[in-house]
């Protein structure tokens, strides 16, 4: 009785096992968390449009997206910050080709804060920012964040600073500003997915960092604009290069991207913090998919340039219900060009 | 120990073999030896990817307290006293409760209870860390801040283990999450061996005259103790290299501070929270070094713990397992 | 009765009650975490969620079909790789091995069992993914297993020694070789606590996350065969836990239960398929 029910458990296991064999293509994918939930509503709904195509997209980090590509145990890569020259090289150093970057939402990170007393929308100067995360500013009172918030009661409380403790891209756009706008940041601190911060704690991922400051009164940190977006989280504006206080949305992030379409560069690397523009949010950045320049399955190489052509053009309307702003429309054209240098 | 036969010893290998002891030592050898061969592979390659940032810093490693991934500077320190600290205020919350929980249910339980309880205990094993973090992040925080810093803070204060202010996360909160991690563990492997003293142990005592807390405290437990201390490496283990329920509530901060209650850091959550992300050679062998520098601790307390096991174990209490 | 016996009892009393505090606090806890899964995730558990492959955020529904089989082909998987070797090796400290060897092996197991879980992960990494450049359900099997053996080893070892020497020597003066004996009388005798130590690691296993980010990976879809990414339920909790979508919180938490479900299911199964043999008397 027992070895008939060990042997019934054992086939029913094993069963389980094999699944109704398909001809489906398999594409891995690796990279940043930040435009994960995009990048999944496109993969389901293409596989959905092409039943025998499978794009397996994990977020396991920006950093990993360009390790694992380089590495060539995943087809394409995905990251917040582009790869620098010495990341270029490295790829085609091991690969033996080059890497294209690739744009394909818009994201931003915004400041969130608990001040008790302070129930409406702070504004911050790219000086407060930098001083407070430099740790140069200690107190809510100061002259830096007051003089932004004329007729808000701030108080004399000290500040305590928030930060990601995990390598994330949004730490990457944010140090990225911060060194724009402070020449101090620049020297001792840098931009980079991790840094070594000057003060704060640290969350992990955006949940961690909003646990932090929803618990802990007088604090002030940064989380990505979806985030704050949807789980209604209070965060502040931000002063932009052309001295407007603007309070990132859709809207304001597309406008710092439409000024940098002109001047794209061919690699489409380039930052867009700190863009010019009256309207434009100045902490936004392009979030980019790295595909390798020669694939050599013909299978995976026609699957992806078919999805990078329907994502340029149909794909871009997914964006927007999920809080990410659009490609501006030059800068989808130029890619949908460059999607043909994929060999 | 040769098998029983007529001529003992002179037994040759042949016949030894058909006999099959043979063979059963030969292949439960080849096991046991790749268990060594295993753990040599690993600690080697750890050493093969860390050599950059043994060249470039050398034993300064271990004294530096900077860790600046943009200036290329790494330091062990603080994460070496966060990994210590944290593990340390985890078994001291852990041991006395996870022994004493093991006594009642190998002791006073009925069998049935006994059970089902452990049932459930081993459940919690099974829990993910990641669960545990959470967890930690929506209990434990809130109550450290609301009751416990309060509770320690304002009588005891003045010592340095307890001043300072609290931000929920921190030493203590790391080290509270890790000890109900580890209790299971404590826990389980306990009372199976409590269990398996052999009941004459505990009627000699009791026919002696001693009290049901004195057979039990001053017989069966040392019996089993090697058992128990077993269960006490396991947690501890467990304890030094907990990644993700940690990072949650450690407050990842690379700074080395005397009070509980303070935010720190440990080698285990900042090479999860950092491997992922890390470019660049020497970054990322610096995380490896670390990885590195976590096994020489684990290797330096399983030594301070066994020569306690030595010095410790009286002839004839219970199986010397040192 | 004399001051000092009153005492004595006294002191029996306080210490046993404190014993059942102990009990008690643990158990607590443990119903409190339990409770609160079920609580939070106990809304999300459906029929779809055991069948349905995951949807992107923003359509309600979908499940963790693939996950939940995946990480019982790992589970799997790693058992057969991780337990022999405890069980086999464990077995060679307790009846075969000399004083050295055994504190050699003993050494390294604890050692083995102290490095960091992501740790285990980049070492796999290096091992069976980058020489074959993919991730693979074997990678991450490879991984859990290597975290099984320590604690196997171990608890074999000591819960052999734990065998009444009247066994042994009952069985020896019967004429048996020392494997029969080992095999007939002395791994039943001790199968109790080797089978708990054995349920022990899986559960542990169960919900490693760090370990299988960079080996088995993670897939949306269904993983054919042993070579392909997988999805697990542990890497499903971690990613949806850190999004911003509450439907995804749900499910994380769901999953949570889930994955103590499946473990609960192997506790039963592997206590009741294994429930023959010398069971030692308990006092």
């Amino acid at each position: 009785m027992k070895r008939t029910a060990l042997l019934l458990a054992a086939v029913f296991v094993f069963s389980a096992f094999v699944i109704a064999a398909q001809s489906a293509l398999l594409i891995n994918g690796a990279g940043a968390s930040f435009p994960y939930p995009i990048y999944a509503k496109w993969f389901d709904i293409y596989h959905q449009k092409n039943a025998n195509l499978q794009f397996n997209y994990q977020s396991v980090g920006s950093g990993a997206g360009i390790k694992q590509v380089t590495e060539g145990t995943v087809d394409f890569g995905a990251t917040d910050g582009p790869m620098n020259d010495e990341q270029m090289k490295a790829y085609q150093g091991k690969r033996g080709s080059a890497i294209l970057h690739f744009p394909t939402v818009l994201g931003a990170a915004v400041p969130t804060y608990n001040v008790p007393g302070v129930t409406g929308t702070l504004n911050f100067t790219p000086e407060a920012l930098a001083g407070i995360f430099l740790g140069k500013i200690t107190k809510w009172n100061d002259p830096a964040i007051t003089g932004a918030n004329k007729g808000v009661n701030l108080p004399a409380n000290d500040i305590v600073v928030v930060h990601r403790s995990d390598g994330s891209g949004t730490t990457y756009i944010w140090t990225d500003y911060l060194s724009k706008v402070s020449e101090e940041w620049k020297n001792k601190v840098s931009r980079s997915t991790s840094v070594n911060w000057p003060v704060g704690l640290g969350g992990k991922g955006n949940e961690g960092v909003t646990g932090l400051i929803k618990q802990t009164p007088n604090s002030v940190g940064y989380v990505e604009l979806i985030y704050a977006a949807q789980n209604n989280i209070p965060y502040g504006t931000v002063k932009n290069s052309a001295g407007t206080f603007v309070k990132a949305d859709l809207a304001s992030v597309s406008a710092a991207a439409a000024g940098a379409a002109k001047d794209m560069p061919a690699d489409f690397r380039v930052s867009i913090t700190n863009a010019p523009g009256k309207t434009a949010y100045p902490i936004s950045s392009f979030t980019w998919l790295l595909i390798p320049a020669k694939i050599q399955d013909a299978g995976k190489r026609d699957a992806i340039k078919g999805f990078m052509k329907w994502m340029l053009t149909d794909g871009q309307a997914y964006a927007e219900p999920l809080s990410y702003a659009k490609l501006p429309k030059e800068v989808a054209a130029k890619e949908m060009k460059a999607v043909n240098d994929i060999q | 120990m040769p098998s029983a036969g007529p001529v003992a010893g002179s037994r040759s290998f042949l016949s030894k073999l058909r006999e099959g002891d043979e063979i059963a030592r030969l292949i439960t050898f080849v096991f046991a030896a790749s268990v060594v061969l295993i753990t040599v592979l690993l600690v080697y390659e750890l050493w093969i990817n860390s050599v950059l940032p043994r060249q470039k810093f050398g034993l300064h490693f271990f004294v530096t307290q900077v860790w600046d991934p943009v200036m290329d500077d790494y330091g062990a320190l603080p994460f070496v006293y966060g990994t210590l600290v944290t593990s340390a205020v985890a078994l001291l919350i852990a041991v006395p409760l996870g022994i004493g929980a093991s006594i009642f249910l190998a002791e006073l339980a009925p069998a049935r209870v006994s059970d089902t309880l452990q049932f459930f205990i081993d459940l919690l094993a099974a829990v993910p860390s990641v669960i545990y973090g959470l967890l930690g992040v929506f209990i434990v925080v809130p109550l450290m801040r609301e009751v416990i810093y309060p509770a320690l803070n304002k009588p005891l204060g003045f010592l340095p283990i307890f001043k300072g202010p609290s931000y929920g996360v921190g030493f203590l909160t790391a080290g509270i999450v890790l000890a109900i991690m580890v209790i299971p563990y404590i826990i389980s492997v306990s009372r199976e061996v409590l269990l398996s003293v052999p009941r004459d142990q505990r009627e000699a005592a009791l026919a002696l005259g001693s009290t049901r807390w004195e057979s039990t405290w001053k017989v069966v437990v040392p019996f089993a103790k090697t058992g128990i201390m077993g269960s006490i490496f396991l947690a501890l283990a467990r304890a030094l290299g907990e990644t993700m329920a940690v990072t949650m509530v450690i407050g990842n901060t690379p700074k080395i501070a005397a009070s509980l209650f303070a935010p720190g850091y440990s080698i285990a959550a900042v090479i999860a929270n950092e491997f992922t992300e890390a470019t660049g050679d020497l970054y990322l062998q610096a995380l490896i070094e670390l990885g590195l520098v976590l096994f020489l601790l684990t290797f330096i307390l399983n030594g301070l713990a066994r020569l306690l096991i030595i010095l410790t174990t009286q002839k004839g209490s219970g199986v010397s397992n040192a | 009765m004399t001051a000092r016996l009153r005492w004595r009892k006294f002191v029996s009393n306080f210490m046993l009650t404190l014993t059942g505090v102990c009990a008690f606090v643990s158990v607590a806890v443990l119903f409190f975490i339990l409770g609160y899964l079920v609580f939070n995730g106990g809304t999300s558990i459906n029929w779809a969620f055991f069948t349905q492959l995951p949807k992107p955020v923003g359509e309600v529904g979908g499940g963790m079909a693939n996950a939940i089989v995946g990480s019982a082909k790992l589970l799997l998987l790693a058992s057969l790789f991780g337990v022999p070797i405890g069980f086999l090796g464990g077995i060679y400290l307790a009846e075969f091995s000399g004083a050295k060897i055994a504190s050699v092996v003993r050494y390294a197991a604890d050692l083995l069992n102290g490095v960091p879980s992501i740790v285990i992960g980049i070492f796999a990494y290096s091992m069976v993914v980058l020489p074959f450049k993919h991730f693979s359900t074997f990678a991450g099997a490879f991984a859990l297993g290597l975290m099984m053996i320590p604690i196997t080893l171990r608890s074999t070892e000591e819960f052999l020694n734990g065998v009444p020497r009247m066994l042994r020597e009952g069985a020896m003066a019967l004429g048996a070789s020392k494997w029969k004996t080992i095999a007939t009388v002395i791994v039943p005798a001790a199968y109790r606590g080797i089978l708990t130590a054995i349920l022990l690691a899986l559960a542990r296993v169960a919900g490693e996350t760090a370990p299988l980010l960079f080996t088995a990976f993670g897939n949306r879809f269904w993983s054919q065969g042993w070579n392909q990414p997988t999805a697990s339920l542990p890497v499903m909790i971690f990613t949806y836990a850190v999004a911003p979508y509450e439907d995804w919180h749900r499910q994380a938490w769901a999953a949570g239960l889930v994955l103590l479900g499946l473990i609960l299911i192997i506790n039963i199964l592997a206590r009741t398929i294994l429930s023959r043999g010398i069971a030692v008397p308990r006092s």
